[in-house]
């Protein structure tokens, strides 16, 4: 409701909606509870990615004339009503062959990947920690935030081990909350003033363990990053502000390497000096303290990775972290699991002219 | 650690997955491989993911292979594990090719590498199901 009266829009308005799979049955449950007859749905999941994958289908779908006005909402609560992974009505064929070894939440998978990196790259725990201590100085601009005290590298690397090599302030906070986009028309974004910003390019991609050929140093960004870009006609270096997926830091520093911010394996060198920290560091990143500070609705990330992008865009982030000039933006998000299989999704976005 | 401090679940079988349980209760460490492609399956199921054939057969694996990557699981809220803790959840890639989520057991895991060769265990669980985990390899890779 929150973002259609940002928008000037109403629910009578919305003819498009999208959402996840994890409430009831999905848009047949929630289009109930919003009031919505909309003519057109998508509730392709591919975890806490989901909602920038719904960024670029409700485009799409805009775009060949199904929808003019489309909702994106999601929102959960595992903090107050912790409930663990829904279990499918069919187990995943993949599940007892993970499960069976403690393969349980995903703090194990993607601290698999994690210590792959390192082996590969010479990525170290202090550099992993540096991504921590760029959320957490932009949390303390944020009264909303879970964890607002600004953190060091040495309190990262002290706090307990929770399955190596991630620390529990490796690891992003549980909370409840949500969150909703809307996506419209041009010919109902020009009577909506000059607050909305504008869909340059969105890309997704699946990753998966192939065949027992999994390489845990990547992640499906290799793909939807430049997809992305081709699609909005923009470089990595283009780009003045990112909203990256951070479920752990590892997410974060794994998806800047793939998403061409700086060359593959020096994600460590690259974030360890400070390039995270808004407004000057040279990848302003996260501004609402991400998931490791702020919030991470449902265990999901996603939909607040577009929503502090849009902040950005329309210089409504906090003054402390305001990039100047903000132009363009780009919202990258991650789901399932980066240590198995996983569904990564790139969106790009500019402020309106 | 030891492999008898792990919880031996029973697992999830399927028309798909059976003949690798059931080999394990039987010590053999079988494999799906493609009579198309020759590729090796993993995880096992009814036909090759790398090139679509149906044409494919049981194979015995040599067991033996060397950590890809791992972690030391320190913190568990489920039962069974949580008494485990530390336990180690590796990719083991086989000397076949496949990269295989297991247990590396019998081990000091604050001394484990990637890259050290490990070899195959069955352990037994009290109703009979047979599991595969791994374990330190000292000698050379099978050939």
């Amino acid at each position: 409701m929150g973002a259609l009266v940002d928008a000037g829009l109403t629910l009578a308005d919305v003819d498009g909606y999208f959402c996840d799979s994890t409430a009831g049955f999905g848009p047949i449950s929630m289009t109930e509870y919003l009031g919505l007859k909309p003519r057109y749905v998508d509730s392709t999941e591919t975890g806490g990615s989901s909602y920038i994958v719904h960024v670029g289908h409700a485009a799409a779908a805009i775009a060949a004339g199904k929808c003019r006005v489309a909702l994106i909402t999601m929102a959960g609560r595992p903090r107050s009503a912790p409930q663990g992974m829904p279990a499918p009505a069919e187990p995943s064929p993949e599940t007892t062959f993970e499960e069976t070894w403690g393969m349980f939440g995903i703090a194990p998978a993607y601290a698999l990947a994690a210590q792959r990196h390192m082996y590969e790259y010479g990525t170290t725990s202090a550099q992993l920690a540096a991504v921590k201590v760029a959320a957490a100085h932009h949390a303390q601009y944020n009264p909303n935030a879970m964890l607002r005290d600004p953190v060091t590298v040495e309190q990262v690397l002290e706090s307990p081990m929770v399955s190596d090599p991630l620390h529990r302030l490796d690891c992003c906070v549980v909370s409840d909350g949500g969150g909703a986009i809307v996506v419209v028309h041009p010919s109902v974004a020009k009577d909506l003033g000059d607050r909305c910003v504008t869909v340059l390019g969105q890309g997704e991609a699946i990753k998966h363990t192939d065949n027992g050929g999994i390489d845990l140093t990547y992640t499906a960004a290799v793909e939807s990053g430049p997809r992305a870009f081709a699609e909005a006609g923009v470089t990595p270096k283009d780009i003045d502000y990112v909203s990256i997926y951070d479920s752990f830091t590892i997410t974060a520093l794994v998806a800047i390497e793939d998403l061409g911010f700086c060359p593959k394996g020096k994600g460590g060198k690259f974030v360890q000096d400070g390039a995270l920290q808004a407004p000057h560091g040279a990848l302003p990143f996260n501004t609402d303290g991400g998931g490791l500070c702020n919030n991470h609705p449902s265990n999901r990330g996603g939909v607040t990775k577009v929503i502090e992008a849009v902040r950005q865009l329309r210089g409504e982030a906090h003054p402390e972290v305001q990039v100047p000039d903000c132009e363009l933006a780009l919202a990258h998000g991650t789901g399932g699991s980066i240590g198995s299989r996983m569904g990564s999704a790139t969106l790009i976005v500019g402020r309106s002219s | 650690m030891s492999a008898a401090s792990l919880p031996v679940p029973a697992p999830t079988l399927t028309e798909e997955t059976r003949p690798f349980w059931e080999g394990l209760k039987q010590s053999r460490f079988l494999l799906p491989r493609c009579n198309g492609c020759a590729a090796w399956i993993w995880y096992p199921r009814g036909f090759c993911p790398a090139c679509g054939s149906l044409d494919t057969a049981w194979q015995e694996a040599s067991g033996r292979g060397r950590i890809y990557s791992y972690t030391v699981v320190r913190k568990s809220g489920l039962p069974g594990w949580s008494e485990a803790v530390p336990y180690v959840i590796a990719y083991v890639e086989l000397d076949e090719g496949p990269r295989v989520m297991s247990n590396i057991v019998a081990c000091d895991p604050d001394a484990l590498t990637i890259g050290s060769p490990v070899r195959v265990v069955m352990p037994v669980g009290d109703d009979g199901q047979a599991l595969f985990r791994f374990q330190p390899d000292g000698g050379p890779p099978a050939q």
